[in-house]
């Protein structure tokens, strides 16, 4: 790879919008695993609500979590444009439940700017920046450290490497 | 390149673990007044094979030790050194440094130097005390039987047969020569050969050979060689060259990720089924014979995949010669150690989870419970006493037990122990109750606390250890007769002989193991005490759980009277829990939550349903510690 390609892979990453409520946000599509419908899940017991429950995707036992209760983004509906997408963090599988995918969107590092102390639902730890695509705002998230923080409780305390 | 090398070092560390494994048992079953030649040729050959690569991986005082080692060996194996029982002892303690070494080796921490030059050292105070006082001519004569004296000389022969090259070699040498030489003992052999060839070779060389035989090992079986080995040294290398070839290696990762894959099909399968069953006419026929076709041919992947992660108890239990050799001589016991069902097999997981508690187990046995051999005379009992490790399978499960024919332990002493430990007991407790008390913590009847055993540490560790591979123990113990300690194990870690229920709209699976029976309980039999559920059957009462109100479900039968109470036994507790309807029995894979999610309390892992669909576990041993505090309170109020 010459260093060309480098500065490229550097400046410009890619993003998989999809929304919550009324409000467009953003991961990073590497941490994507894959996307799809919604079917019903098997409870948990005691476990908070914005936990659905888990699933079984082709053999591994995935917890599914709905981030508009946790994060208290629209209303929680679930029909068959309800939408799941699978992500692969820190090694683990998670599926969160979004109203829509919307795009891929490629960014490049200077469009990306810091994100707002405040007025996202999502704490700011958790945001990686806000971009504008098409005069829309799109507030990206940090997706890692949200899945792996204490606050969704994914993960067994000891491993919340993500979490700051 | 160094990345290359480094590659293949957990695989040398591997089999030389296993080549030292080897050579211990091996030494232990050496009768050192008749040695056999082939035991000391295994004995050489696992040394030789760690030298080979500690020289290839650079690991220096791993080659060092196994070098001296190896040139006694060579020498007791050509007759010229006389095995002692002190020989194979310090030969014993050479194994514990090497593994040593090779820990060392393998976490990259500091090498015991002293160890090392000690065992040298006296390795070759060994050699030197059988080399001086005669000359090695009359040395060998004197110090061998006749066959061992000449087979001696077939040594550069036959040494070159160690070097590696010489592998394929050997399976060429079956095929041609099998059905003689299969029935000819060795003697016989050796015997022929020893007219044949053998008129004029000077005796002296033993050290010659040596070096000759480093040579011939780098030229890598110089042909001119070959077709006398071929003649003399096949019957008795045919044996290591098949089994060498019969397996291969292979990351346990690989076979876990079989195993799921196999699960997927599986479920795929029952998939496939359930539509199946919904397509008719002749079209639909067809369908169900290739189905059930299909599925039969799932089952056996499923049993073979299984298979693979199955392996000897053996494993284990070879190890266990030389704890029971090592302790006795160290309490001045005589105790003999009977292997039965070795072959038994058992998941690899459990294989190696199982050497501590066993190892508790079997040093308590010959501590607490064979007596020293003046007392055992004094009862009329046999002076030596004896030990067994047997392992059966039963059913679906594994039960290993560990018996002895010593003292069988003390009620009095144990219920003493209980009272002072502030436990609650009394002198009319069943035996078997009794007996589980030493399983509490802090717990040792040991009238001295010796080096042994007798810390009270280890009983409570044993039975965790056990429950945490999802099994049991029981005792039983007559005084004076001995005692037998029965750990059942299930059969594997991967799947479970469960009964599914559901509980409003969820399945659950309760395993096998820990059910005793459902029934549909009467108003008459529910006693409510507080908040809990009494039910009495059978002069018992046992305390009732919701499942419902343990794992959060909706909409389940509230009322016991309108469900199922399935009464399930965990360790020492006994206890039911209530749920909607029993759906049926079936054997589930285990799926791990905490691979993806977390552990989830009363839940011991999920599993994926025929139609897809994850249901959960039920923890029988979480759900008693849950009802414990209660329940014992209720018992005394």
């Amino acid at each position: 790879m010459n260093a060309a390609e480098q500065t490229h892979l550097q400046t410009q990453q890619e993003f998989l919008s999809f929304v919550l409520g009324q409000e467009q946000y953003a991961l990073e599509i590497t941490a994507v695993k894959e996307i799809r419908g919604y079917e019903p899940v098997t409870k948990i017991a005691n476990a908070p609500d914005f936990i659905k429950g888990v699933l079984n995707l082709r053999g591994d036992i995935v917890p599914i979590i709905d981030l508009r209760i946790k994060f208290n983004i629209g209303t929680p509906v679930y029909n068959e444009f309800t939408i799941v997408i699978m992500l692969n963090v820190l090694n683990r599988i998670v599926g969160i439940v979004v109203d829509g995918v919307s795009d891929v969107i490629r960014l490049n590092d200077d469009e990306i700017r810091p994100p707002p102390e405040f007025g996202v639902a999502f704490d700011s730890r958790y945001l990686q920046g806000l971009a504008s695509v098409e005069e829309e705002m799109v507030i990206l998230v940090n997706i890692e450290s949200l899945i792996s923080s204490s606050e969704l409780g994914l993960f067994d305390s000891h491993n919340q490497a993500g979490d700051l | 390149m160094s990345i290359d090398i480094e590659q293949f070092h957990s695989v040398f560390f591997e089999e030389s673990q296993e080549h030292l494994d080897n050579m211990e048992q091996l030494l232990m079953a050496l009768d050192v007044d008749v040695p056999d030649a082939e035991q000391l040729n295994s004995i050489f050959r696992a040394a030789h094979s760690i030298k080979g690569g500690s020289g290839i991986f650079g690991f220096d005082a791993l080659g060092d030790v196994t070098h001296v080692m190896e040139n006694l060996l060579d020498k007791a194996r050509n007759g010229v050194f006389s095995m002692t029982v002190e020989t194979v002892d310090l030969l014993l303690e050479i194994i514990d440094v090497l593994k040593q070494i090779l820990e060392a080796y393998r976490d990259q921490s500091a090498l015991p130097e002293q160890r090392i030059n000690d065992a040298k050292a006296r390795l070759e105070a060994a050699l030197a005390i059988q080399q001086d006082p005669a000359s090695p001519a009359s040395e060998t004569t004197a110090s061998s039987s006749d066959d061992f004296g000449f087979f001696e000389h077939d040594e550069t022969v036959a040494k070159s047969d160690d070097d590696d090259a010489f592998g394929f070699f050997e399976s060429d040498v079956t095929d041609k020569h099998p059905p003689v030489d299969v029935s000819n003992n060795e003697n016989d052999g050796f015997g022929f050969f020893e007219t044949a060839e053998n008129t004029d070779t000077p005796v002296q060389s033993v050290s010659d050979d040596f070096g000759f035989f480093d040579a011939g090992q780098k030229a890598s079986a110089a042909s001119s060689k070959a077709p006398q080995a071929k003649a003399t040294v096949s019957p008795i290398k045919r044996d290591t060259a098949q089994k060498e070839s019969s397996s291969i290696r292979v990351d346990t990762a690989k076979i876990d990720a079989m195993v799921n894959q196999v699960g997927e099909l599986v479920i795929t399968q029952s998939m496939l089924s359930l539509i199946g069953e919904q397509i008719e006419g002749a079209l639909g026929e067809k369908l169900q014979t290739a189905i059930s076709e299909l599925q039969r041919n799932t089952r056996e992947i499923q049993e073979s995949a299984m298979s693979m992660r199955m392996l000897p108890i053996n494993m284990t239990f070879n190890r266990f010669p030389r704890v029971v050799r090592d302790l006795s001589s160290k309490l001045n016991k005589q105790v003999t150690l009977k292997i039965e069902g070795g072959a038994t097999e058992i998941d690899k997981c459990m294989i190696e989870k199982l050497v501590d508690p066993l190892t508790h187990l079997v040093r308590n046995s010959i501590d607490h419970g064979i007596e020293m051999p003046e007392v055992r005379e004094q009862s009329g009992k046999a002076i030596g006493g004896t030990v067994v490790l047997r392992a059966e399978q039963k059913g679906g499960s594994i039960v290993i037990s560990i018996i002895d024919d010593g003292a069988g332990l003390s009620r009095q002493r144990i219920l003493a122990k209980a009272a002072e430990n502030g436990l609650s007991v009394s002198e009319d407790m069943p035996d078997s109750d009794v007996w589980q008390l030493i399983f509490e913590p802090g717990f040792s009847t040991a009238a001295e606390v010796t080096d042994v055993s007798g810390r009270g540490v280890g009983m409570d560790v044993v039975r965790r250890n056990i429950e945490a591979l999802g099994g049991r123990i029981d005792i039983e113990s007559i005084a004076g007769n001995g005692s037998a300690f029965h750990i059942h194990l299930p059969l594997t870690l991967a799947i479970v002989d469960g009964i599914s229920v559901s509980i409003g709209e969820q399945i659950f699976v309760v395993p096998l193991a820990n059910i005793i029976e459902s029934i549909q309980p009467t108003e008459a039999q529910l006693k409510r005490l507080g908040n809990d559920t009494l039910l009495y059957i059978r002069d018992q009462y046992w305390p009732l759980i919701a499942i419902h109100e343990l794992m959060d479900v909706d909409d389940a039968i509230t009322d016991p009277t309108q469900g199922i109470v399935v009464l399930l036994e965990s360790g020492k507790q006994q206890f039911g829990i209530q749920v909607d309807s029993l759906l049926g029995q079936q054997q589930v894979v285990i799926k791990s939550l905490e691979q993806h999610y977390r552990k989830v309390p009363g839940i011991s892992g999920a599993t994926i349903m025929g139609d897809g669909k994850v249901a959960m576990i039920l923890d029988a041993d979480a759900i008693a510690n849950q009802c414990r505090p209660d329940y014992q309170e209720e018992m005394q109020a």
